[in-house]
Formats: C-alpha cells, sequence, structure tokens
C-alpha cells in the first residue's frame, strides 16, 4: 500500500480496487441475510432471547432443589382458538422429567391451522429448560369445534445447579403464543427431526 | 517499479479538458468540486426541511396538551422525517459528499475522484432518495393516518403490521437509494485516497480530514449493506409474505434491531469522523503549529472505526441481554472513550502553547470539542446498562445523541464550512458574522439540549406529543433554545449573502502561515481542473 507507484491515470488498478471494494459490500449484503439462519442457530443453541433447548432423552440426574414452572397461553388474534394449560403452574426437581397437557379447541365454525411459537422467561433461563417432546414442534389443523390435548414433555437441566447467575432463579415462566400458520411456511418440518425443524421459536 | 517511469508530464492520454457550461455543468457535472458544492447546497436545503420538522416538534412540546398536531402518530412522522433527513440528507452529504468530494482530491493532491461518473450518480441518488423520504411523509402509513411515525430506526413490527400503508415502503426505498449512493460514494472515496495520492503522499503524511473520510468509508462499505439487508427483509415481510421478523411465520424482531444496529453504530461515527477531520485542520492552522500526535490521531479514528462494529447491542440493554452479554457491550463501549480521549487531548495539546486566533472557524472548533465532549461523558453514563434500564428512550438519550451528532458533527460542519468557504467560493464571509453565528447558535443549542438532561433523569420519555405538567418548565426553555438556534441560521444565510454581493476576495491563503494542506497552496476558487502536473510532496508536514 506504500510502496511507490504510478502516481495517477492507472484505470485497470482503480478497477480492481473497485472490484474488490465492491466484493466487501456484496459480502456484507450476503452476510446480513446470512445472519438469519445464523441468529436463528444461536439462539438455539444458547437459548438466547429465551430459546428453550431440545433435547430427545431425559437426563438421569435429579437434584433436590426444586422449582416451579408456569404455564401461559395465548392465542393471536384472527385465529379463533381456546388454548389453555391443564394447570397455571407446577413444582418440580431440577432434572425431574414432566409432562404438561395443553387443551386447544378450535371455537370457529371452519377448519383452521395453528402453530405455537414459545419462549421462556426469565430469558437467562432457557439454556436450561429443555423440551423432550411438544406440540408446538408441529402445526396442527382443527375441525370446527374439535379439541386436542397437547402434551409438552420438558426437565430443567441439573447444569443450572452450577451456573452462579441461575441461584436466584425460582420460577420459569414457559409462554406459547399460537398463530394461524401462514400457507407455504415451513413452520415446523412434521415430527421427524424436532430441533431441526423447529423454527418456530418467539422472542416477542 | 518498472512501470513507475517517468511520469511527471506525461500524461497518458491528453484529452482536452471539457470546461461545460449552464445545466450541463450542474446536472451532468463530473468534477470533484461541483459535485461537492452541490452536495453542500443539498445539505442546506436538507437542513432546513430537517429544522423545519424539529422546529415543529419544539413548538408542539412547548407547552403540554396539544398545539398543532392532531395526534402522536402524526408528531411521530415529523420525529422520523427530522431524524433519517439530517442524518441521512444532511450532515452525510454535508461532511463526506460536500467537504470530502471537495478537499479529498485537494489535499492529497490528486486531479479528482477516481470515479467521477460514478460521483454523479451517487449525488443524483441521494436527490432521488430524498425525494422518496419526502413522498413518503404524504403517503397511507399507520390507519388513518400519513407517513411513517416509526422513529429513523423502522422496528418491526411496528413497522410492518402496525404500518399497513405504503408510507414504510416509500421510506425503505429512500433508504436504498441513499445507501447505494454511499456505497457507490464510499467505493470513490477509498479508491482515490488509496490510488491517486501525489508523489511522496504516503498514507503516514496524508492530511487527517482524508484519513477520517477514509475511515469513514469503509464504514459506510461495511454497516450500509447491512442496513440494506435488514430493511429488504422488512420489506419482504411487509409485502411478499415473508417472516424474517414475525413470531408466527417464525421470525423474530429483535433480528431486526441487531441488524439494524450493527449498521446503526457505526452509522454514528460515519458522521462523526470527517468532522473529527475538519476540527484537526481547523486547530492546527488557528494555534499554528502542526497538529499534535498526528499518527496517534490517525490511528484514533481507524480505532474508534473498528471498536464501532462491536458495540451495537448497547442500544439494545432493555430487549433482554443476558448479564454477561450486557458486561461484555458495557465494557466494549467504555473502551471507544480512550481512542476519543486521545482525539481530544490532542486537539487540546496542538492549541497548548500556540499562536492562537480565535477566528470563526477557530470558535467553532473550539465549541465542537466542547459540546462533543459533554456528549461523550453523557456517553459514557449511557454505557452502563444498569444505568441505561433507567434510561432508555428518555430525554437523556436525546440529548445525549444531539450533543454528538447535532452539537458536534454540525458544529464541525459549520466550522469546516467557515474555514473552506473562502477557498470554494473565492469570497470572504465577514469573520464576526461567523462569530455571531457561533455565539447564537451556541447558547441556543444549549438551551435546546442541556435540559433535556434533566427532562430525561426526571423521566419524560421519547416520541410523545404530549407530557405532564411537571415537564413543562424545562420544555419551554429547550424550545426558546431551538428559536434561538434557528434564528442563527439566519446570520449564517446573511453571511453568504454580503459574501456573494460584497464579493470581497479572499486571496490564495486567506488564514496565513499555519494552513499548510495542499488546497492552500491553489487559487481561491481552485481552477476547474487542479494538479494537472502533480505536486510532490517531500516535507513532513501533513
Amino acid at each position: 500500500m506504500t510502496t511507490p507507484r504510478p502516481p495517477v491515470q492507472k484505470p485497470v488498478s482503480h478497477a480492481r480496487t473497485a472490484l474488490i471494494l465492491g466484493g466487501v459490500a456484496f459480502g456484507m449484503l450476503g452476510a446480513s441475510f446470512a445472519a438469519v439462519p445464523l441468529y436463528d442457530l444461536f439462539c438455539r443453541v444458547t437459548g438466547f432471547g429465551g430459546t428453550p433447548m431440545i433435547g430427545t432423552a431425559a437426563t438421569g440426574t435429579i437434584l433436590d432443589r426444586t422449582m416451579s414452572v408456569r404455564f401461559d397461553a395465548n392465542v393471536a388474534p384472527g385465529l379463533g382458538w381456546k388454548f389453555e394449560p391443564e394447570s397455571p403452574e407446577i413444582s418440580l426437581r431440577v432434572g425431574e422429567t414432566k409432562t404438561v397437557f395443553y387443551k386447544i379447541t378450535n371455537r370457529t365454525d371452519r377448519p383452521s391451522t395453528g402453530i405455537a411459537s414459545y419462549n421462556i422467561t426469565p430469558e437467562k433461563g432457557a439454556a436450561f429448560f429443555v423440551k423432550i417432546q411438544c406440540f408446538c414442534f408441529t402445526e396442527h389443523t382443527l375441525q370446527p369445534g374439535e379439541s386436542l390435548e397437547a402434551p409438552v414433555v420438558f426437565y430443567i437441566d441439573p447444569e443450572i445447579a452450577a451456573n452462579r447467575e441461575m441461584d436466584g432463579l425460582k420460577a420459569i415462566t414457559l409462554s406459547y403464543t399460537y398463530f394461524a400458520s401462514k400457507a407455504g411456511q415451513p413452520l415446523a418440518q412434521s415430527g421427524a427431526a424436532p430441533a431441526k425443524g423447529d423454527a418456530a421459536k418467539s422472542n416477542l | 517499479m518498472a512501470t513507475a517511469a517517468p511520469h511527471a508530464h506525461a500524461h497518458g492520454h491528453h484529452e482536452e479538458h471539457a470546461n461545460p457550461t449552464g445545466w450541463r455543468r450542474w446536472l451532468m457535472s463530473t468534477n470533484h468540486k461541483d459535485i461537492g458544492t452541490l452536495y453542500l447546497i443539498f445539505s442546506i436545503m436538507a437542513g432546513l426541511v430537517g429544522g423545519f420538522l424539529s422546529i415543529m416538534m419544539r413548538i408542539e412540546l412547548q407547552e403540554p396538551g396539544l398545539q398543532i398536531f392532531a395526534n402522536g402518530q402524526s408528531y411521530n412522522v415529523f420525529v422520523t422525517g427530522h431524524g433519517l433527513i439530517m442524518i441521512f440528507f444532511m450532515v452525510m452529504p454535508a461532511v463526506i459528499g460536500g467537504f470530502g468530494n471537495w478537499f479529498v482530491p485537494l489535499m492529497i493532491g490528486a486531479p479528482d475522484m477516481a470515479f467521477p461518473r460514478m460521483n454523479n450518480i451517487s449525488f443524483w441518488l441521494t436527490v432521488a432518495a430524498f425525494v422518496l423520504l419526502i413522498m413518503s411523509m404524504f403517503m397511507e402509513g399507520a390507519p388513518g393516518a400519513r407517513g411513517v411515525g416509526t422513529g429513523w430506526t423502522i422496528y418491526p413490527p411496528f413497522a410492518s403490521s402496525g404500518h399497513p400503508g405504503p408510507s414504510v415502503d416509500f421510506g425503505i426505498f429512500a433508504l436504498h437509494l441513499a445507501g447505494a449512493a454511499s456505497i457507490l460514494g464510499a467505493i470513490n472515496f477509498i479508491t482515490t485516497i488509496l490510488n491517486m495520492r501525489a508523489p511522496g503522499m504516503t498514507l503516514h503524511k496524508m492530511p487527517l480530514f482524508a484519513w477520517g473520510v477514509l475511515v469513514t468509508a469503509f464504514l459506510l462499505l461495511l454497516a450500509l449493506p447491512v442496513l440494506a439487508g435488514a430493511i429488504t427483509m422488512l420489506l419482504t415481510d411487509r409485502n411478499f409474505g415473508t417472516t424474517f421478523y414475525d413470531p408466527a411465520g417464525g421470525g423474530d424482531p429483535i433480528l431486526y434491531q441487531h441488524l439494524f444496529w450493527f449498521f446503526g453504530h457505526p452509522e454514528v461515527y460515519i458522521m462523526i469522523l470527517p468532522a473529527f477531520g475538519i476540527v484537526s485542520h481547523i486547530i492546527s492552522t488557528f494555534s499554528r503549529k502542526p497538529i499534535f500526535g498526528y499518527l496517534g490521531m490517525a490511528y484514533a479514528m481507524v480505532a474508534i472505526g473498528v471498536v464501532g462494529f462491536i458495540v451495537w447491542a448497547h442500544h439494545m440493554y432493555t430487549a433482554g441481554l443476558s448479564l454477561n452479554t450486557q458486561r461484555y457491550f458495557v465494557f466494549a463501549t467504555m473502551v471507544i472513550a480512550v481512542p476519543t480521549g486521545i482525539k481530544i487531548f490532542s486537539w487540546i495539546a496542538t492549541m497548548w502553547g500556540g499562536s492562537i486566533r480565535f477566528t470563526a472557524p477557530m470558535i467553532w472548533a473550539i465549541g465542537f470539542i466542547f459540546l462533543f465532549t459533554v456528549g461523550g461523558v453523557t456517553g459514557v453514563v449511557l454505557a452502563n446498562a444498569g444505568v441505561d434500564r433507567s434510561l432508555h428512550a428518555t430525554y437523556y438519550v436525546v440529548a445525549h445523541f444531539h450533543y454528538v451528532l447535532s452539537l458536534g458533527a454540525v458544529f464541525g460542519i459549520f466550522a469546516g464550512f467557515y474555514y473552506w468557504f473562502p477557498k470554494m467560493s473565492g469570497y470572504v464571509i465577514p469573520d464576526w458574522i461567523g462569530q455571531l453565528h457561533f455565539w447564537v447558535a451556541f447558547i441556543g443549542a444549549n438551551l435546546l439540549f442541556f435540559p433535556q438532561h434533566f427532562l430525561g433523569l426526571a423521566g419524560m420519555p421519547r416520541h410523545y406529543v404530549d407530557y405532564p405538567d411537571a415537564f413543562a418548565g424545562w420544555h419551554f426553555w429547550s424550545s426558546i433554545g431551538s428559536y434561538i438556534f434557528a434564528a442563527g441560521l439566519l446570520i449564517f444565510f446573511y453571511g453568504l449573502w454580503v459574501a456573494f454581493t460584497k464579493k470581497e476576495l479572499a486571496g490564495d491563503n486567506p488564514w496565513g502561515e499555519g494552513a499548510t494542506t495542499l488546497e492552500w497552496t491553489l487559487s481561491s476558487p481552485p481552477p476547474f481542473h487542479q494538479f494537472e502536473t502533480l505536486p510532490r510532496i517531500t516535507g513532513s508536514d501533513h
């Protein structure tokens, strides 16, 4: 950069510089779009923004520490479903696997398809909240008046005891919002690989 | 080296240089000085529009209750227009397009910019963008209202589902065009500075204004495409059913905030770095000393530019970051105070023991240092996540960023204008006019923004058209301050009128021995095509 060069009017070298710089600009544009899947991945790996973890099997260790988990259920405007947990709050030991059912009813007079987004409050707790199975991994179509008992199976990761920032954490709220599924949106690819297909996280 | 053979007077293609006249000279201009002039005129026009919007806001806020706005939404349309216009169409065209085009080629001893025609495209794209933004204020936005009322950040979901009308689309297109213009301009500046410096002008001898523009151009090149991507996703969310930011489809509105502020934080340095360069030259000229710590000054700007990319989430402390993330962003943000401090102290050290002349540009530059320091100090306060929890989106933040931008960048622009006006036009603005303008603007701006610290500490939130009576006192004085600042602009225009009617000639170098950069070796105004024979830089001055 500081080596001597012909002083002026070297169109070739101008074009090359401009080409490189243009490439940088397009690279940044690409990076901004790449941020979408990367951010999604980042949230799922770290629990950032209240994204709960997804596990495949129950944990072996169960600690003495007990925590409460509260369940929140919302329906976005326009869907017309009724959606509520079987109990608003349960208490469980850290590491213990629990199953809680939600009841979903289509109260409209037409079939409709919905998918639930979910997140954890406080958000820092999300990295330790592990779902093994959840109705929210897939979308559901309900006929008029049809009801569904939908389970969520989860545990709280015993690793939580090793994190000082979590010492004061006594309760975790798991919140769901049911949205009308947007046509053509692969919100959740059906069942097979929940962790991969699960894009339906919400950090609202 | 083989190709570095004799070149002193052997221009490869010595075609006749055109001297276009009339409308062709301006509309189809490829001359960096003409384009710089166009940018400066455009910036003044846009500044008047943006200033009009802000005066309307201050009239509204002068008393509690609704004065001139029908509701908060239409007030926020003015807030949004004011912010976007002042950033994209006033400050950036002035410091980068205006002074950058005018003086970067002159200072580095180049005949023109590397891509003169691209330079022309950049300018007219900016004008088109401004037209689109003005149009957006008259389009349907939120239900039953016109214009974009989202604030300059355009956060979804308010900018998507909250504004079903096309106004936000027009705003997005305006930013697309302005962004494209700035990226092209950045490529032009970097190519010019890297490839077209006069013989002997190494990067480490390059004037600090050129350094400031170089760093700024890199920030533009890296940050603006991210804004373009973010608002393109917003556009498709609004119109084509994608759900990048919509949780109903698996998206996340917080992603927009990350992308926006990855652009938005470097953007504030984009606005201030060229002003740093301008102020350095003025302080050096009127202290009759070379700038203290030249290399430190140059690399402080580089450091500010680099660190500016890794602090973005300090705008998002309340968006739910983990404590460790907040700790990192607090620390990284405070680190920026170090290179900024280097600059402040180097300016003071330049003045120290110097033979100081308090001309109009000098007092504007000293005013810049003072006001920018005040804004920097409140910035360090706001960098604390815990403090920000209380002050987020209050008038304390408004006061902070107006101290660094409205008072920092704008005072830098006026300093540069009074400093370089004799060079650009060949005429003299009487010094007392610049000084009177300074004192009116200084008193007005401080009266305008200092009380906003108190309002913010007391809990007055941003983006509100009305407020409880308890805030009325300071709001009243703040409004009075804005009228005083606006009155200062009349003095500014009077100065221009005097300069162009009395036509008192400035001479090549009206500022005397302290003005050592290359532009002062040319006539005032410089010839249409300068440096037909390239200057050779031999000494060590910069």
